[in-house]
């Protein structure tokens, strides 16, 4: 972890971060009706009446999305309140059929709780949550299709987020970058979300104030609305920050506002003030009983929780001698650490580890695919590792046999025996190939006796040559030192 | 020779047993009776003669082949808040004047499955906000009572002021109501005919448009105690889709009128005959009393001593649900939609239109109420009184079974009664009734007497939550002591 400063006229500044985060949760249907949730539907195909706020239409809480919430709870090791209320949120938009969104306000479904994120050099820190609450989402509104008028689409009208308050924790773009990407690993391996960011499915709004370093004040902060991906947040939080130490500098003083955050120019523009926020006006939803969970509901979500990338990695350093980093980025992603674990079946881990977050990782970011998508598939690449491992193949060969595994889909073994690629282990054949090698270079064996060591690698070079790579290396070095003397 | 319209429900399920008649025939009289009346009394907002004509042949057919249901054949109307199938539903409002649901309310829809006959919608004050019948969009309901020596046009209360003036004019042999306040007793009371609001949670608010969420409550009102015990029997039950209705088992409503109610202890809460209570409201709760106890009924003394506060709560609790209920009526879904500047503009330009005066102030009342800075002032202490309130009543239902109060602290009113023009002498009106919703307890209005001007007068039964039998028991007990001649001056030719 390193200490981000910004330096400033004045002196050096420290910034303050708290990120509001919405998951859409994975559910088939919406928190209050039965219509479907599915992304890419025709406009208003998804909207049963409860959804367009007809008349006479009531919520009714889908115990699913309420059954997420508690596991995402639980993942981010925070207090589930066994009893929480839903409220009201009153605000006018053409989007918000109701007039109102439900939410929950001064009694969330979960409580306190904290996420840790890892730094790049195996240091960590743990970031608060302050809570989660279930809410609604509201409708779209599209004003690009016709000149003077804006349609709605309300697909996405009722939809159910988990909103994932976090404290004011966070001290620098890396951090808030982290803490996102940690929570999407989180939501993602629990199947609360699937925290697609440019689908909207995970969304964030970010507050950032800033202070003279060595202070302990809030100052006030401003929001950024929807920022749409970990870059832009990260973007947003730089900018914003350096625009209130420049206010400060100048004597001037920060208003709080809603802000927003320009993608293309990297800056952040007003909303509107908080003389113009919205009054709110919560209160009690009256249409819905208070949500009370049973224990079965909790000890249901319990028996439900996966191993988390935290745990997962600590079982990876622990029990399989990885290094933290390899541990950290093998499971970043739960499709990656189950890859990592079926191709180190039986295998070295570390050797298993390389391969996975080197040679395959290349070959996935060049072909842009992800993990699930991989041509080599977790068993394969096990399969070579082992051969590598058990001598049949050196290091070097087994590149080859890699690159013709992506190719064909073959599994290695096959191609090995195919195309010949075999270790050359027999002492005799290996000689016969030395014997060969120092017939011909009598000059380099006469300098190599006078003292020239650094031939050795040369001699090396030419039997691996002649073996067309398949000479085992150990024995080349061995066997050559004897003949050489 | 009796009229088919002046028969009770079970009378005409009898007769439409022993084939005395068809469901055709009573149906085809309820229609005269309507097109005879309609033009004076101004009860509905729309009707469906076709439709109940359809049906009517339909529960004919059903009889003639033994199955009938608990309300086959017979001709209702709903409060046009009542969501109705390809049928318009206004809740007497211009903003949803030309509005027509694609689905049908779990309680006109329970109506249907037990056979009964829909004569059309019934107006009722807007959106529910009223006492009066003189707030609906498509003006006033005129009720079929005139003083003794007078002309004067006067009131069938409110807000279900179609409901209880079509029931009484024998328009329908009964119909549906929804009570946030008193909507269903007071008119009752007004109107010399029977109305119940059930425990909150007994009828599902599905499909109803909303007025107050925690307050409103479907019931029906109909000629008598038998004909109202049928009618919430069929309207009654569980709806998974109604978070708020409660998941416990109907009672069978008519099997529990014995009229036996000896032993039965009957509170009468001091607070309920302030000074200056109307001295024939007084008579006529002391008339009951007397009725009850010669019936074998113990009368006790209790005291609910929050009810003092009970209307000022509710005059926030309801407008602050109501605000947010009444948000959806924006010009952007359905409805109406006034063009503006821009989309506030057609926000304010369609709700100023859309909205009659006492649907402004409530909604305004509710904005204010939960303001930031006016919340815990208003809103919340308005919650704790509510609280107070219900314990009030429990603590009384440790003594008694039931409590008896008067219905309306006046008889009805003339239309246009200046001292009405006081939003504040309106809502007194709901003094009696509004402590009933606020708990969430079941109460019947029935007719007891008649003032000296010629009108009906009603008392109140309140019964423990969910013990709505013991309350039609009761009034079942008192209607036959009672012998009340519930036929409306209009009638009386």
């Amino acid at each position: 972890m390193k200490e981000y400063i910004l330096k400033g006229k004045t002196g050096d500044w420290e910034i303050v971060v708290g990120l509001e985060v919405h998951c859409q949760i994975l559910s088939k249907s919406k928190l209050f009706s039965g219509s479907s949730t599915a992304f890419g539907s025709d406009a208003n195909s998804n909207v049963s009446f409860v959804d367009a706020a007809m008349p006479g239409m009531l919520p009714v809480i889908n115990k699913y999305c309420v059954e997420q919430a508690i596991k995402t709870g639980m993942g981010l090791n925070a207090k589930v309140n066994k009893v929480s209320e839903f409220a009201r949120k009153n605000y006018f938009y053409a989007d918000l059929p109701q007039g109102y969104q439900i939410s929950q306000f001064d009694k969330p479904i979960i409580g306190e709780g904290y996420v840790e994120i890892d730094f790049n050099d195996g240091t960590s820190k743990t970031i608060g949550v302050e809570r989660l609450h279930l809410e609604q989402d509201a409708g779209k509104s599209l004003h690009n299709e016709d000149p003077n008028k804006s349609y709605i689409d309300l697909n996405r009208s009722g939809v159910a987020l988990m909103e994932i308050v976090s404290k004011p924790d966070m001290r620098s773009p890396e951090e808030a970058g982290l803490y996102l990407r940690k929570l999407r690993s989180i939501v993602r391996y629990l199947g609360t979300c699937d925290g697609n960011m440019d689908e909207g499915s995970m969304r964030c709004d970010v507050n950032v104030s800033v202070r003279p370093k060595g202070s302990d004040e809030l100052r006030t902060r401003c929001e950024m609305k929807n920022v749409n991906s970990v870059r832009f947040a990260m973007q947003a939080i730089e900018y914003e920050a350096k625009r209130h130490i420049e206010v400060y500098e100048n004597g001037g003083d920060i208003h709080q506002e809603t802000r927003a955050f320009d993608a293309t120019t990297g800056t952040t523009k007003s909303l509107r003030s908080k003389e113009n926020a919205h009054d709110y006006r919560y209160f009690p939803e009256p249409d819905l009983l208070p949500l009370i969970l049973s224990d079965e509901q909790i000890d249901k979500a319990k028996g439900e929780m996966v191993e988390l990338p935290d745990e997962k990695k600590a079982r990876f350093i622990k029990d399989m001698g990885l290094s933290s980093y390899d541990a950290s980025v093998l499971t970043v992603e739960k499709e990656t650490a189950d890859y990592f674990e079926e191709a180190a079946k039986g295998n070295d881990a570390k050797k298993t580890a390389n391969w996975v977050t080197s040679e395959l990782f290349a070959v996935l970011k060049n072909s842009n695919k992800t993990i699930s998508e991989s041509p080599v598939s977790a068993k394969s690449l096990g399969g070579l590792v082992a051969l590598i491992s058990n001598n049949t193949i050196s290091g070097k060969i087994a590149k080859d046999v890699f690159e013709i595994m992506i190719e064909t889909g073959k599994d290695a073994l096959s191609i090995v025996e195919e195309k010949g690629l075999k270790q050359v282990t027999d002492t005799g054949a290996i000689e016969a190939i030395i014997d060969k090698v120092i017939e011909s270079s009598p000059e380099n064996v006469t300098l190599y006796k006078s003292g020239k060591d650094k031939l050795m690698g040369w001699f090396v070079g030419q039997v691996m040559k002649e073996s067309r790579g398949k000479a085992n290396p150990g024995m080349v070095n061995k066997l050559l030192k004897e003949k050489l003397g | 020779m009796t009229k088919l319209t002046d028969l009770t429900i079970t009378q005409t399920i009898k007769g439409l047993k022993e084939k005395e008649f068809t469901a055709t025939e009573v149906t085809k009289d309820y229609i005269s009776q309507i097109e005879k009346y309609e033009d004076k009394l101004n009860a509905f907002v729309t009707t469906t003669p076709e439709i109940a004509l359809t049906q009517a042949k339909k529960a004919d057919e059903n009889i003639a082949n033994g199955k009938m249901g608990l309300l086959e054949g017979i001709p209702l109307a709903f409060k046009d808040l009542y969501c109705t199938k390809d049928i318009k539903t206004t809740a007497c409002s211009n903003i949803l004047n030309n509005f027509v649901p694609k689905y049908e309310s779990t309680v006109t829809q329970n109506l249907f499955n037990q056979g009964a006959v829909m004569l059309g919608k019934l107006q009722l004050d807007e959106f529910a906000m009223g006492a009066s019948g003189t707030t609906s969009f498509f003006g006033n309901t005129i009720s079929p009572w005139k003083a003794n020596n007078s002309d004067k046009d006067l009131v069938p209360g409110g807000s279900s002021s179609g409901s209880a003036t079509a029931v009484s004019a024998r328009m329908v042999a009964a119909a549906t109501g929804t009570d946030t306040g008193g909507s269903i007793r007071q008119p009752s009371a007004f109107c010399g005919v029977t109305g119940i609001k059930p425990t909150y949670g007994r009828c599902s608010r599905w499909g109803i448009v909303a007025y107050a969420s925690s307050l409103d409550q479907a019931g029906p009102i109909a000629k008598d105690v038998s004909d109202t015990a049928l009618m919430l029997q069929a309207m009654a039950g569980f709806d998974e889709k109604d978070s708020t209705s409660a998941n416990i088992k109907v009672p069978n409503f008519p099997k529990a009128l014995t009229g036996d109610i000896k032993g039965l202890k009957i509170g009468i809460p001091k607070e309920y005959r302030p000074d200056g209570l109307n001295k024939e409201i007084c008579d006529v709760w002391d008339k009951g009393i007397e009725m009850l106890k010669e019936k074998g009924a113990e009368i006790i003394d209790i005291s609910l001593p929050h009810t003092k506060y009970a209307l000022a709560s509710y005059y926030i609790i309801a407008p602050a649900e109501a605000s947010a209920n009444l948000a959806r009526y924006d010009g952007v879904k359905y409805g109406l939609r006034v063009d503006g500047k821009d989309l506030d503009d057609m926000y304010m330009k369609t709700r100023a239109q859309g909205f009659g005066e006492e649907v402004r102030r409530r909604v305004m009342i509710g904005t204010y109420v939960l303001s930031a800075g006016y919340y815990d002032a208003y809103y919340l202490k308005a919650q704790k009184v509510r609280a107070l309130i219900k314990k009030d009543f429990e603590e009384a239902y440790k003594k008694v079974d039931i409590v008896l109060t008067p219905a309306t602290p006046t008889p009805a009113f003339e239309i246009g009664d200046k001292s009405m023009e006081d939003p504040i002498n309106m809502w007194l009106n709901d003094i009696f009734t509004v402590t009933v919703n606020l708990a969430g307890l079941p109460g019947l209005s029935l007719p007891v007497g008649m003032s000296s001007t010629g009108l009906p007068l009603g008392l109140q039964l309140i019964g423990r939550p969910f013990d709505e039998a013991t309350i039609l028991n009761a009034g079942y007990a008192l209607e036959q002591s009672v012998k009340f001649d519930n036929k409306p001056t209009l009638l009386r030719g």
